[in-house]
Formats: structure tokens, sequence, C-alpha cells
């Protein structure tokens, strides 16, 4: 009875909101339903491109790449709530607060399309992971929690132009990159890796939480030589592009090879160990990383491909990302032959 | 008044356990055609505990990956001759299908020609497979997918009456698991016919391995979270004529495994091999090897320890083995390998139990660094001294009755 109560009760505010869209719609978060439009949360006033006044915009120095997608981060939490850091530098949002990210490309004249908006939202009883497919019309977009692909064209970095089947992942494909112990869980928001547009968005992020006492300092951005050394940038590479998975209680666990945080043993990271369950993705070599040779490493040969048995990260990898690459190709080539 | 709420509590917990069984639960029905990606996984992410999602006669075109993530259910399809999940124009994801929910039965469908592995279950206890068949239609080729069948990181695992054929690495792969049963099932044309790794516990019998590069094989290997593979039993099983040249891309354990392999040990401990049909196996019947690879594990144990060997019938073996310096052996044994061997890893208190009447050999590489070009080879002598038997396995009523 509470329970059905309980329920009434959001859907009359849900309702009574209803009427202002440019306000944020607090119930839709916590509800246990799955709103059909992202409109219904307020987090947008009208298309992708207006966020709401109450979105806190953030980025990351080593971002995860996604097919060169433009991402756009932004983080809500209702009014008067504040997070905090951990021992780690991940940081905690309260029940009520939201993560949103839009997926887009700029097309020829400059303008940025946004295809998808995908959102993690802080509920009572854990964080639930939804993908949000953009109209047409930019106008509104909808839940689509089976996925979706969507031909897209666009230029990389060096110029050379790209055709390809952008996939919006389904709902689980959510979870299987923010998954801690079978738990859904945000990936991108550590202290060490936030960075800001402005000081402007910096002091009105870092207002509404309350900063470590004492941790690291920033960590080393993957594409800056001036941030740190080659080795601690491709770590913060492997960090942010494989550690979600590749942990102990990640979906990679079974793979013994550890990208997080806490894993910093050789064998761990790849380096003389043996494939387990690649099959093809050893692209016939035999170790993960050979201290020397990038090119007889089956990390590079994985993140090179494109082939779905092959390509790793598994998902929003219908192109490699050929910086990350070259990167991690260094790195390699830099280890001790021993 | 406390009678009254004892009462609305008997009801309501009444109401709860026959929505907990079946009274509340639905059949979600999806059909082969257009859009079959997207109605597919809408189906699985919207199913509830205790539903059953039905699959339709025909072939589901797919274009990505499915999962399912919800404890409880089942999916059905109208047989694994009927429905059939199509990869063949996969774009994404490294499997077909992917569970990692719990108390999950997969039944009567067939997936063919995924990208990668066929089915992967991950942290998904109490998972059954059954009368399922995981295909590669080409037939054996290197750029098949890893593993047809593929429990992980589970508790009680039963798959039963499936077919796989033509896995690059494994058909049937059990890895980091607990309590298991692989029965009555076909592995046909695989480099491994079933792999049994990094497990605790698990019956394989009843199965046919034929014309795989190795038959039934069971390993432990270094650097992951659940090593010492320990306590399994394999019997009653047909393992003959494995004979597909190996076809493994190279780097992956099993792209080791000579061909003609029936039954391998590496580096497990309590493995009994008993009462098994063997025969036709160019390498060997049966094979028991320590992890001969430089590893910097301190908690790995490379032996493999407690193997026994009875009661089986063996047909001719080991006229053609293929590891390095097999042949100089075969021919210092008058022409054929014989139909069990045993690498010498650990020596003495490493070595396994044969009661077959067959000729069975220790090549004398007590040295995991040693290589088989440096073979002592001495025949090991039969005994009737065996270990107690290991229990058998017995698994969740609730799973046991998901396949009757």
């Amino acid at each position: 009875m509470r329970l059905l109560l309980a329920a009434v009760a959001a859907l009359a505010l849900a309702v009574s909101v209803k009427g202002k869209p440019a306000d944020m719609n607090d119930a839709a978060i916590v509800s246990a339903e799955y709103p059909a439009s992202l409109s219904a949360y307020g987090f947008f006033t009208g298309g992708a491109d207006r966020p709401s006044p109450a979105l806190l915009p953030y980025a990351l120095r080593t971002p995860l790449f996604t097919d060169y997608a433009e991402k756009q981060r932004f983080l809500y939490m209702p009014a008067g709530a504040k997070f905090s850091v951990d021992g780690d530098g991940r940081l905690q949002f309260p029940v009520g607060s939201a993560l949103i990210k839009s997926f887009g490309y700029h097309d020829a004249s400059g303008k940025l399309n946004i295809i998808e908006t995908r959102l993690l939202l802080h509920r009572a009883e854990g964080w639930v992971a939804l993908p949000y497919v953009w109209n047409a019309d930019g106008s509104d977009a909808v839940l689509k929690v089976g996925g979706a692909r969507k031909p897209v064209d666009f230029t990389k970095p060096d110029g050379t132009k790209m055709s390809i089947s952008y996939s919006v992942p389904n709902k689980n494909q959510c979870k299987q990159c923010h998954s801690t112990k079978d738990s859904v869980m945000p990936v991108g928001p550590v202290w060490q890796n936030l960075s800001f547009t402005n000081a402007k968005a910096q002091l009105a992020f870092e207002a509404r939480g309350a900063a470590p006492a004492k941790l690291a300092a920033l960590e080393a951005k993957w594409d800056d030589s001036k941030s740190g050394a080659l080795e601690a940038r491709a770590l913060a590479y492997l960090r942010v592009n494989c550690g979600h998975c590749h942990k102990p209680t990640g979906s990679a666990s079974n793979s013994g090879l550890f990208y997080d945080d806490h894993e910093r043993n050789a064998a761990a990271l790849g380096i003389g160990k043996r494939p387990v369950a690649a099959g093809r993705g050893s692209g016939n070599f035999d170790f993960v990383i050979e201290p020397g040779h990038p090119e007889r490493s089956i990390l590079i040969y994985r993140m090179k491909s494109t082939d779905p048995g092959i390509a790793m990260p598994e998902l929003g990898r219908a192109t490699a990302h050929d910086e990350g690459v070259a990167l991690l190709e260094a790195w390699i080539k830099s280890l001790p032959v021993s | 008044m406390r009678m009254r709420d004892k009462g609305v509590y008997a009801i309501a917990a009444a109401m709860l356990a026959i929505s907990g069984s079946a009274a509340f639960a639905k059949t979600i029905v999806v059909a082969p055609g257009d859009d079959a990606q997207t109605r597919l996984q809408e189906a699985l992410i919207s199913a509830a505990p205790g539903d059953v999602v039905e699959l339709g006669a025909g072939r589901f075109k797919l274009t990505d990956g499915l999962s399912l993530d919800v404890p409880k259910v089942t999916v059905r399809g109208k047989g694994s001759g009927q429905t059939i999940l199509d990869f063949t124009g996969q774009l994404g994801a490294g499997e077909g299908l992917l569970v990692t929910s719990d108390d999950v039965v997969l039944r009567d469908f067939a997936v063919e020609n995924t990208k990668g592995d066929g089915i992967k279950s991950k942290g998904a206890d109490r998972i059954v497979y059954y009368q399922i068949r995981v295909e590669w239609t080409g037939g054996p080729k290197e750029t098949n997918g890893a593993y047809g069948i593929y429990p992980v990181e589970s508790q009680d695992v039963l798959v039963d009456s499936v077919l796989v054929r033509g896995a690059s690495d494994a058909g049937i792969y059990v890895g980091q698991s607990r309590n298991i049963v692989v029965r009555n099932s076909v592995a046909l044309e695989n480099v491994a016919g079933i792999e049994i790794e990094n497990s605790y516990d698990a019956d394989v019998h009843d199965n046919l391995a034929t014309k795989n590069t190795g038959g039934i094989l069971v390993f432990d290997l270094p650097n992951l979270l659940q090593m010492g593979g320990k306590n399994v039993r394999i019997f009653e099983n047909v393992v003959v004529d494995n004979s597909t040249p190996n076809f493994a891309p190279k780097g992956n354990i099993v792209a080791n495994v000579p061909t003609g392999t029936g039954v391998m040990v590496m580096a497990n401990r309590n493995v009994h091999v008993f009462d098994n049909m063997l025969g036709q196996n160019g390498t060997t019947n049966v094979m028991v090897v320590g992890y001969r690879y430089p590893h910097q594990d301190p908690k790995y144990d490379p032996i493999a320890r407690g193997v026994a060997i009875w009661g089986n019938q063996h047909d001719k073996a080991g006229w053609d083995p293929k590891f390095p310096g097999s042949q100089q052996i075969a021919t210092a044994l008058g022409g054929s390998l014989p139909p069990i061997f045993w690498d010498g890893a650990g020596g003495d208190e490493a070595k396994p139990v044969v009661s077959d009447p067959v000729p069975a050999l220790s090549l004398g590489l007590t040295d995991l660094k040693a290589s088989p070009e440096n073979a002592q080879p001495v025949m090991l002598q039969n005994s009737t001294n065996l270990p107690q038997e290991l229990p058998r396995i017995r698994l969740p009523e609730s799973m046991e009755a998901a396949v009757r």
C-alpha cells in the first residue's frame, strides 16, 4: 500500500511539473519508470544544444574513445545536494543525481549534430543507465532500450573521411561498461581526470561538492606530453579506455588483465601475459604486451582492428583510435626487452 | 487485530509465492523478420523474472550481440533446427548472446556464425543450456569465433544435449566456475571439443567428442582470479577420431594442443578419466601434462596431480603424434605412441594412476623447462591403487527440472 501511495504521489508530482517544461523534473530521475522521452526530465530546454541552466558541464582530461564522437557531459543534482570524493578520487553523487552525456559529430559546416544522449540516473535502488536517441528534427529524444544503429559520416583528425554504422548501445550494453560487482556505476567522474572548458564552469561545478583534502595531482592527460611521462599517459589512457571492464569487479574480470587503479603488476597489465580467451583476437601473437614490440603485441592488434570478433574495446569501435594506438605503441616500444 | 494482520500477511505471502512462480509470468513471443535485432533485444530487456521469451521458428538476422540481464528468464525456441539466430551480418559485440543474470534457461534454438563467441554467460549462476546448437556453418576455420558455449565465473552450470561445431578455440568451454555438468552433448570439428578450465567440481559424461583437434581438455592457467582447477570427472564419453588439424589462432593455449588428442589434462588436480570409449586419436587417447610455459605467478601450481585413469576402452591411438619431438619418441618405441602418456612433470609424487590394461608412457620430463626433444621415455606401471572416487555433481533441483 505504501508503495502504491508513493507511486501515486510521484505521478501527481510528475503531472504537476509537466506544465513547465523548462523546469527540472526531479521525480522522473528517481521514479521506478523509464520515461519514453528525454524531455520528461527537463534536462534540455528544446534541442540538445540547449542544456538547462541547472546542468553543470564538465569534461575529462583523458576521455573514453567512442568512434571519434564529440561528447558533452553534464552533472545534475537536486537543489541543495552535494557530491563527495572518495579516497580514489571517484565522485560520489547523492540519490536524485543524474549524469548526462550527449554524443554527436560535426557536419561539413562545423555544426554539431547530436545523435544520442545517455543518462545515468541515481535512484534509491542504485544507478540506472538509459540511452535516448534524438529525433530527426532535434526537438526531443526517445528511449531506445534495445539500442540503435545510425549511419554517420565524419572526418578524422588526420583528414580521412569516414562513413560508419554508429552504434547506440542498448540498456544492457550500458551496464556492461558501467558495471562494478554487477551494479551500474558511473565511470567518468574521477577528480584527478576532470577538466572544464572555462573557469566559470569549474567554479560552478566545484561549488557543488567538497573538494578532497589530499589527493594526487591531476592525472596525466593522454595527448599532452607536458602533462606527464609517456608511461603515465599510457596508463591513464588504459585506465579510462579499458579499466572500466578490465578490473577484478568488472565485465572482463575473467581475463586476468587489469587496467584499473589498483592493479599494477606486470602480468595484470598484460606484459608477458599469454591470452586466455582471446580467440582470433590473439592475431597469432603470444603476449598481450611484448616489451619493445608493439607490432607483436595483442593489445595493439586488437586496438587497431574493427572486426567485432577482435576489436577492443568491444563497443563504440567501428573506427580505430589512431592517436591512442600511437601512444600505446610508443609506450610498448619503450618498455625494456628482458 | 494481531490475528487479522497475520491473515493479511499470509495472503500477501501466498501472492508473492505465486508471482514468484508462474501465475503472473508472461510469455513474450518474438518472431523473425524486419528489425528482429531491436525487437528481440527489447524483449530480453523488458522481460521480468519468471517470464519466457519465446523465439518463433525461422531465421533471425542479427547485426549486434544480444544480451540478457534479468534473472529467472527462459529463452526458448522451436528447436535448434527451427529457430536460428543468424549472426552472419554481425557488426558489433564480442559474442552472439551474453547472459549476466542468474537462473536463466536457454533452450531449443541455434546460434550461427558469430564473429566472436557464440553464447557467453558470465557470473550467471544456475545457468542451463539445453538442446542448443552453436555452429560456424563453414566448418573449421581460423576466422571462426573462439568459444561456442561459454559459461564463466558461475556457480552451478548445466550444459545438456547441445551440439557445437567449428569453434576456433573450444566448442563447450567452462571457465573459472564451480559445480558443473556437461552431458549428452556433441562437440564436432572444434579445436577443443569440450574444455573445463580453472574450474572446481565438474562432471563431463555421456558426450561425443569427435573430429576435433582435441576431444576433452581439463586445463588450469596462471594469472587468473580463479586458479587451482580440481575435482573433474570425465566418464562414459565417446572420444574418437579427433583428427582435425589444429586451426586455432596462434598465441591461444589450445593452439598448442596436438592434433589427434583424445583427453588432455594440464596442471589440474584430481581428474578422474574412466569408463570412456577412446580411439582413433592419432597423437594419443589420454595425455597428462604440466603447464610448460614461463609464468610469474607465485600462486599458480603448474603440475597435474591426482590424475586417475581406469575402465576405459581403447581403440587404436598414437600412430601419428603431432607434438615437437613426438615422431622420434614414436620411432624409438616401434612406430607409435602408447594410448596413454604423461610428460613426467612433478616427478613420482604427481604420477597418474593408470589401471587401463594398455601401454602407458612417461616422457620423464620432470623439469617443466625441459623440452620434449629431451624425453627419457619409460613405461608407466599399471596400478590398481585407485584413489577414492570423487562424488557425483549434484545441481539444484530447479536446474534438473528445467530439462525434464
